[in-house]
């Protein structure tokens, strides 16, 4: 580790090796001929000349461009920089892409989620590629002799046509690499664009598709050593004491000890989230031995009682108590019934919404329910360490290491600037890795042992280890007057530990009275972002809600969400309406077109349609159903998206089809329940994820065609998918489905008979 | 010692022949192309083939693959030329990436014995792979464009 942040390219990872962005791989050259135990053979090194922290050229004109962000497969290592070969005027299928070390003064946030990638990056890349282009032109200017308005770029070449001048960048990249940074660059007109809005192939397809190391579990470093965790059975328990004589007469285990993560009193930061403060390490040579091991560990465990957390959220110091009871879900949903009874927070009123639920013709009221989810990266969570006195070494899958490197200082007591995070591939991420407990564990345990350490979870301790998407309810009622018109909204929600309220989005905005209003229960039970946060339960409880009432006023649920878009477009009640209302009306329209919504050749389908607004983007779905076998199948779908400008319609497109399989899968499946504390699944023998078979066999999207700066994409198409999948169930079965999942074992609250079904 | 045949080379390893495949191929050999997804023979990440089977090489002790012919995702071609990787490029079928050796170690048994294979056929030939970011129409596309790109160049 003789290298740290900043320096422009280490060579000992297969982390930093590169690729062409056409597919190929760069292994023609020497330079790039690394091993996986990180040794370089250190000749023929190219002189990368770095122009800014995204962009190094070569003098042979080699050029590599960085992603900076985390990739867990939304596919930023192509479409980041893609952004900034667009504005260099790059040949994108000659360019090096690399994924960057972690350096937020050179390359930026650094941080993979709420469909920020490209949201936040669009405009910073684009001017990091268009101000290196300019002080190549500066540079070929001044070196011609000529005005630099006078030089123009193409594919990474300069040219002066009056003078039939020529050059490639990487003759003009050293000098251009001492010129003062221009200011003010002008970008490319959208309409201009070559690159982006064009369907680039992922640049890591190829070693994909071969199996190289890619991800933080083929992480490999010299001496490195396997520990893993044993964690309390249930929330709410702690770690009495343990034996672990049987354990250490295994082969290849060279220690077994407690951890405790954070000291007493330690400010944790809003994500630095974990649940069990002490856990029983074991550390051994090879994964399967340390697997091997921990069953002969003998744990004795004891109720942890309430416990105090200091959290320190964007400088908002506050005291949380964790209530130590042991929880079980039939527990936890009498418990949601209680609150939803009591009065709770008003987050948002409109109008006067109790005088005209009073004098309604007609109220609708509905309660959903959703259950905790269990992320389930493919990959489980896992990270490598290596810890000194002097310094430190992260290498592994994370979503936000600007996030956990101030936690690693502080726990670890080491300076920001000793502390190194290289991020590897994710094998999927959906909200889990944002949260850094694992590099913790991880760090301490090499601190401990003195050794370079990998950490891994297994799938058992990933699914009961988790930071679970919360458990969710919320009652919706709506007012008619005796001509069916809506007149008065109310939702009141809530969860365990958070709610689910989204108060300012639609309907807000487009009836009269409203009142939204929110409840939370404490828990031990840790939760965190989980893909589109709040709004994967809203979009399921608030889509059936809408579907339901449009039919009660014997409107086409398309139609009446149109009516309700156009009141707030021209006549919008309450402020701080979130939405536009044009953009949300738009997606509406072009999947009603899409679809064929209404023709009769539709018919033999279960159709089921749900709109979103999340993440600055919005997002309509028509679910086609039917049964087969018996059980009912999602077998087409048409989809309708605004997030502006696509950079990478292809992967855009993938990203969409695999939000609605994910969507299909958890309002199907998707249920993490407790008893005694104790997760009820803890694999996949358990809890059931959708299969090849159940996945729609034809799915369409449809990008609007727009010209506004990109929104998010990798939440956006989530959450709608619940509602519609809602909606469809209820035109095939002729049932409403008010619990998830809807299949297999919904949530069953017993003070709502009526919300009971079988299938 | 243990004698095995990994991609057409020879091992002799020292390993418990409890061990299962998965660990001997990613700690022991280093080949790390074959997933670890959850251990109990549910998700397909670690599937390999064992004389021309697909396994799950996550619960197949070692000591199975002694005499046998192993063939793990790098091993699958020569140039990653395989008509599936061929076809998964040319779809762009991975998201994260993880499940997808995997996935295309189990397609490459059905395509071998099945140069036509219907929906039906791949849906159960696939049932056992999940891919937690729901790439699956994808995979159920590449692996039809990979039957035809076997039939048209039958090796």
């Amino acid at each position: 580790m003789e290298q740290f942040k900043s320096t422009t390219h280490s060579r000992r990872s297969f982390l930093r090796s590169s690729l062409l962005a056409g597919g190929g791989l760069m292994i023609s050259f020497t330079w790039f001929a690394e091993t996986a135990a990180g040794t370089s053979n250190g000749t023929d090194l190219p002189e990368w000349i770095e122009i800014n922290g995204y962009i190094k050229i070569t003098p042979d004109n080699i050029i590599k461009i960085l992603n900076p962000n985390p990739e867990f497969g939304q596919n930023v290592m192509t479409s980041l920089p893609m952004i900034v070969a667009e504005e260099l005027d790059a040949d994108w299928q000659k360019v090096v892409i690399e994924m960057g070390p972690h350096d937020n003064v050179k390359l930026g946030p650094q941080f993979t989620g709420g469909s920020n990638s490209v949201r936040m990056y669009w405009k910073p890349l684009r001017e990091a590629g268009a101000t290196a282009r300019r002080m190549l032109m500066e540079a070929a200017a001044q070196s011609w002799n000529v005005p630099v308005e006078e030089v123009s770029t193409k594919a990474a070449m300069l040219y002066h046509e009056k003078s039939g001048k020529s050059g490639t960048y990487g003759s003009f990249a050293s000098k251009a690499s001492v010129i003062p940074i221009p200011k003010g660059v002008k970008l490319k007109e959208v309409k201009d664009f070559k690159v982006v809005r064009n369907s680039q192939k992922n640049v890591e397809g190829l070693k994909i598709v071969s199996g190289k190391p890619l991800f933080g579990l083929d992480y490999k470093h010299e001496g490195m050593l396997i520990a893993m965790i044993e964690h309390p059975p249930a929330f709410g328990m702690k770690l009495k004491s343990f034996d672990a004589a049987e354990t250490l007469k295994m082969p290849g285990i060279k220690d077994v000890f407690r951890q405790k993560l954070y000291e007493d009193g330690f400010e944790q930061a809003g994500f630095d989230t974990r649940t069990y403060n002490e856990l029983l390490v074991v550390v051994g040579k090879t994964t399967w031995e340390v697997m091997n091991a921990r069953k002969k560990l003998k744990a004795n465990w004891e109720p942890a009682g309430d416990s105090k957390e200091t959290v320190n959220f964007r400088g908002q110091k506050r005291e949380v108590l964790i209530p130590g009871q042991l929880e079980s879900t039939d527990a936890q949903l009498d418990k949601m019934q209680e609150y939803a009874n009591k009065p709770a927070e008003q987050l948002r009123r409109d109008g006067d919404p109790e005088a005209a639920f009073k004098n309604a013709a007609q109220v609708i009221e509905r309660t959903y329910n959703a259950p905790f989810l269990a992320h389930n990266c493919m990959e489980p969570m896992n990270f490598f360490a290596h810890v000194t006195d002097e310094k430190a070494l992260l290498v592994g899958p994370l979503q936000a290491p600007g996030w956990t490197e101030p936690t690693l200082a502080k726990v670890l007591g080491l300076p920001a600037d000793k502390i190194e995070i290289q991020m590897t591939r994710m094998g999927g991420g959906f909200g889990r890795r944002a949260y850094g407990h694992y590099l913790v564990e991880a760090a301490l345990i090499s601190k401990k042992v003195k050794a370079p350490v990998k950490l891994v979870y297994t799938r058992e301790d990933d699914m009961t280890y988790g930071i679970y998407r919360p458990m969710y309810t919320a009652t919706y009622r709506a007012a008619l007057d005796a001509n069916k018109n809506l007149v008065a909204f109310h939702v009141k929600g809530g969860g365990i530990p958070e709610h689910a309220i989204h108060a300012n989005r639609f309907p807000a905005g487009a009836v009269e009275n409203y009142l939204a209003e929110a409840w939370q229960i404490p828990s031990n039970i840790t939760i965190g972002a989980f893909r589109a946060p709040r709004s994967n339960f809203n979009a399921a409880a608030e889509q059936s809600f809408l579907d339901e009432l449009a039919e009660a006023m014997g409107k086409d649920p398309i139609d009446f969400r149109l009516e309700l878009l156009k009141k707030a477009k021209e006549n919008p009640v309450g402020k701080n309406n979130e939405y536009d209302a044009d953009r949300y009306a738009g997606v509406l329209k072009l999947v009603k077109e899409k679809s064929g919504w209404g023709n009769t050749e539709n018919n033999k389908y279960s159709r089921g349609v749900a709109a979103y607004f999340c993440h600055n983007s919005y997002a309509a779905h028509v679910v086609d159903m039917v049964m087969r076998n018996g059980r009912p199948y999602v077998e087409r779908v048409f989809s309708a998206m605004d997030c502006g400008i696509v950079v990478n319609p292809d992967a855009a497109t993938n990203m969409v089809e695999g939000a609605i399989v994910d969507g299909i899968g958890n309002a199907f499946y998707g249920k993490l329940s407790h008893k005694e504390g104790a997760p009820e699944q803890n694999n996949f023998s358990r809890y059931r994820m959708i299969r090849h078979s159940e996945a729609p066999k034809k799915i369409e999207v449809h990008f609007v065609q727009n010209d506004i700066d990109p929104t998010g994409l990798g939440e956006p198409p989530f959450p709608p998918v619940f509602g519609a999948v809602a909606n469809a169930l209820y035109k095939s079965t002729n049932k409403r489905y008010y619990n998830q999942p809807f299949l297999g074992a919904p949530l069953q609250p017993k003070s709502k008979p009526e919300n009971k079904r079988s299938f | 010692m243990i004698k095995l045949n990994i991609n057409r080379k020879s091992y002799e390893l020292d390993v418990d022949p409890e061990t299962p495949l998965l660990w001997v191929l990613r700690d022991v050999i280093g080949l790390v192309g074959t997933k670890y997804g959850c251990g109990v023979a549910q998700c397909g990440a670690c599937v390999v083939h064992l004389q021309g089977q697909a396994v799950r090489s996550c619960v197949t002790k070692v000591s199975r693959a002694v005499g046998q012919e192993v063939v793990t995702i790098e091993g699958l071609s020569e140039n990653n030329d395989h008509p599936l990787q061929k076809a998964w490029l040319e779809l762009d079928v991975s998201q994260c990436g993880y499940c997808q050796a995997g996935q295309i170690m189990s397609a490459a048994v059905l395509l071998k014995g099945n140069k036509n294979p219907t929906d039906k056929d791949i849906d159960s030939a696939m049932e056992g792979n999940i891919c937690r970011c729901g790439t699956y129409l994808r995979i159920h596309k590449a692996i039809h464009l990979a039957a035809e790109i076997q039939r048209k160049n039958p090796k």
